[in-house]
């Protein structure tokens, strides 16, 4: 057990740091840009005081590092200073936004990940037929298409044409439930047709490779029933790959998740990344960078430690 | 019962009878598959369901002749060791290979093609199409066939010079590494630890936001943030191509770092090099699109599909699928460059399935 828990350890370590290196990068990036933020914000036309004024107002006349570790300190409490646009808190813009984002992500991995493995796995076991060459075809014309080319034609079809589900994802005080699950409806299919389409191929290739494996070909020599190899043979050495095909794409789904919200216009953080990027909210952009980035460093982790967990040869060591 | 169905029906049973006469056990398989969920989706949808079905067979069908024609095609314009390779090449990516051609084409005579210019306004704004505009105008009065053809050049142009960039940067990183080690590996292999570790959409959005939506930022952002896979990848390839004999040699013949990068390594990690370079323009591709959909590409009045689709979306709450055009030509090249790339590296790497 003790080299599994140094194994995790080492990998929570690494993942800290690249987050500290990435809040580093998101930070400084802004000290690149041509004049100061203050510049920026207000524009070529901005009198000598009024620049002042804002300076003063967000500390710029202090050092970079020091402005750095105030951020960083804060934002470890999830305070991310003020929007520069409409001067409220970052926290209670972006806050209730998360949360739907959050919720949105869920959704979608609720439905995707139990569809996309046991479809991966038949494809496995059917490899090489017919049926194995047209999901290739279609998981890899899902993946080929950009998310809202997706997300249109289902508004297209399910919403304009045949009236099923709303078009446009707009939340309310007050929804039931139900109510909520159908208006977030076509957001998430979209994401479960990108994501079920990786994880399938991913899920597949690991099958595959697994049952390439001597012990399986040792299993049907001796005649065990084929679907008892797959249960009792294959499976618990599957879990280590499947659980990381499914963080890996979790992690896409973080990044997948803007364009859909952009589509749908679902008041999500992607779309207050979009906005603050083009009106250029600062201290909005960096605190969602980091937060999406935060949140896709975790998945990764997570990916890497439950390939670890799972994996039989360091569980049971000889 | 409509002729229609009658006939539909008739002819998937006629064929896959005779696919089970003449022993074709896969496609029978598949048309009577496609027979029984047929029952399904004529129960619940009508003839219009069974309609649908038909006109995708149909389309599916043409694309599997043109595909075959034009491999025939290649391998009679081919040399005889290029020709041999090609028939092995399955009708995807001959499908592939014939989609990419057509881009070229209407993308390098782009203004021959086009019958207005890509700015002209020549009509009211959404002007249904007429004979002299084949899909109708854009939200300015715009010819949309006209700058879905300029789109051509401009997106696929971009995201093309990004992916050499990113190539570029990526693979020369990669081989120095690969031949120097020591340090410089490692610090490579870290920042190239840390970039893949921020989403790529995300880190391409923070860049736009700080310099400004133009050209050069966006072919830069991108080049950065897709580099660190290839060289990932470059530094595994010939990682493993350092440490042969040959190497050795060359290295006590006294060459230099340049000289082994070029002519040793290089040649002896090409093959899944070029493969990745599809893989990796897919990518950018779809990249570029996202931005310019979220209106932080190529400015307008530039022609380009992801912003095009964004323009036109209000279209499409009437039910009218011009706005997707441009959407679909993005996924069509995508889904083409990763047929050909598919069959690519099925040929020269160990993913041969047994």
């Amino acid at each position: 057990m003790g080299d599994i828990l140094k194994l995790v350890g080492q990998r929570l370590g690494l993942g800290l740091v690249i987050l500290l290196v990435i809040s580093i990068i998101i930070f400084f990036m802004v000290e690149l840009l041509p004049g100061d933020i203050a510049q920026a914000v207000l524009g070529q036309g901005a009198t000598e005081e009024n620049l002042a004024a804002l300076r003063k107002e967000m500390g710029l006349d202090k050092p970079a590092f020091v402005r750095y570790f105030g951020w960083l300190g804060n934002a470890i409490f999830l305070d991310f200073g003020n929007s520069v646009v409409t001067g409220e808190k970052v926290s209670t813009v972006i806050g209730a936004r998360f949360a739907n984002t959050l919720f949105l992500a869920c959704y979608a991995a609720v439905i995707a990940v139990p569809v996309a493995i046991v479809l991966g796995i038949l494809v496995a076991l059917l490899r090489n037929s017919i049926f194995d060459r047209v999901a290739n075809v279609l998981t890899l014309t899902s993946i080929s298409s950009p998310e809202f080319f997706l997300g249109y034609i289902l508004i297209l079809y399910f919403a304009v044409k045949w009236g099923m589900f709303p078009a446009i994802a707009s939340l309310s005080e007050g929804m039931s439930f139900g109510e909520l699950l159908n208006r977030t409806f076509l957001p998430a299919l979209t994401l479960v047709l990108v994501v079920v389409a990786h994880m399938m191929r991913m899920t597949r290739a690991a099958i595959i490779n697994l049952l390439a494996s001597p012990y399986i070909e040792m299993a049907r020599l001796k005649g065990v029933p084929p679907l008892k190899v797959i249960v009792r043979h294959a499976l618990p050495n599957a879990w280590a790959p499947i659980i990381n095909v499914v963080a890996l794409n979790l992690a896409y789904l973080i990044t997948g998740v803007v364009l859909v919200e952009v589509v749908f216009v679902y008041p999500g953080i992607g779309q207050a990344l979009v906005d603050a990027v083009s009106k250029r909210d600062f201290p909005v952009v960096q605190a969602c960078c980091l937060i999406f980035a935060a949140t896709f460093i975790l998945l990764n982790l997570a990916a890497d430690v439950g390939a670890i967990l799972t994996n039989p040869r360091l569980r049971h060591p000889k | 019962m409509s002729i229609f169905v009658i006939t539909y029906y008739s002819l998937l049973l006629a064929g896959s009878t005779a696919a089970a006469f003449f022993n074709k056990r896969s496609i029978f398989t598949l048309l009577f598959s496609l027979t029984l969920v047929s029952f399904v989706v004529g129960i619940i949808g009508g003839p219009g369901g069974l309609r649908a079905i038909a006109i995708c067979a149909g389309i599916l069908a043409l694309a599997a002749m043109v595909s075959y024609s034009f491999r025939e095609f290649l391998i009679m314009l081919a040399g005889p060791e290029v020709a041999k390779e090609l028939r092995t090449a399955p009708l995807t990516a001959a499908f592939g290979m014939f989609v990419i051609f057509t881009y070229a084409i209407t993308g390098i005579f782009a203004p021959w093609i086009a019958p207005f210019g890509e700015a002209e306004v020549i009509s009211s704004a959404f002007a249904p199409a007429d004979e002299n505009m084949l899909l109708g105008a854009d939200q300015l009065g715009r010819d949309m066939f006209s700058r879905l053809v300029y789109g051509t050049r401009n997106s696929v142009g971009l995201a093309l010079t990004a992916t050499c960039l990113a190539f570029f940067l990526g693979a020369g990183a990669g081989l120095l590494a690969a031949v120097k080690g020591g340090w410089f590996d490692q610090l490579m292999g870290r920042i190239a630890d840390v970039i893949m570790s921020i989403p790529s959409l995300i880190f391409a959005l923070l860049m736009l936001s700080i310099f400004g939506p133009s050209m050069p930022v966006i072919i830069c952002a991108v080049a950065i943030i897709y580099a660190p896979r290839v060289f990932r990848l470059t530094r595994a390839v010939a990682g493993n191509v350092v440490v042969m004999d040959y190497i050795e040699a060359a290295k006590l013949r006294g060459e230099g770092t340049g000289y082994l990068i070029r002519r040793e390594v290089l040649p002896n990690s090409m093959a899944p090099l070029i493969a990745e370079f599809g893989l990796e323009f897919c990518f950018v591709f779809l990249l570029v699109a996202g931005l310019s959909f979220l209106g932080l590409g190529i400015q307008p009045p530039t022609a380009d599909w992801g912003s095009m689709v964004r323009e036109n979306a209000t279209l499409i709450s009437f039910g009218d699928i011009t706005p997707l055009i441009p959407a679909a030509a993005i996924a069509l090249l995508t889904v083409a460059v990763n047929f050909v790339v598919d069959w690519m590296l099925f040929r020269s790497s160990g993913l041969k399935e047994h």
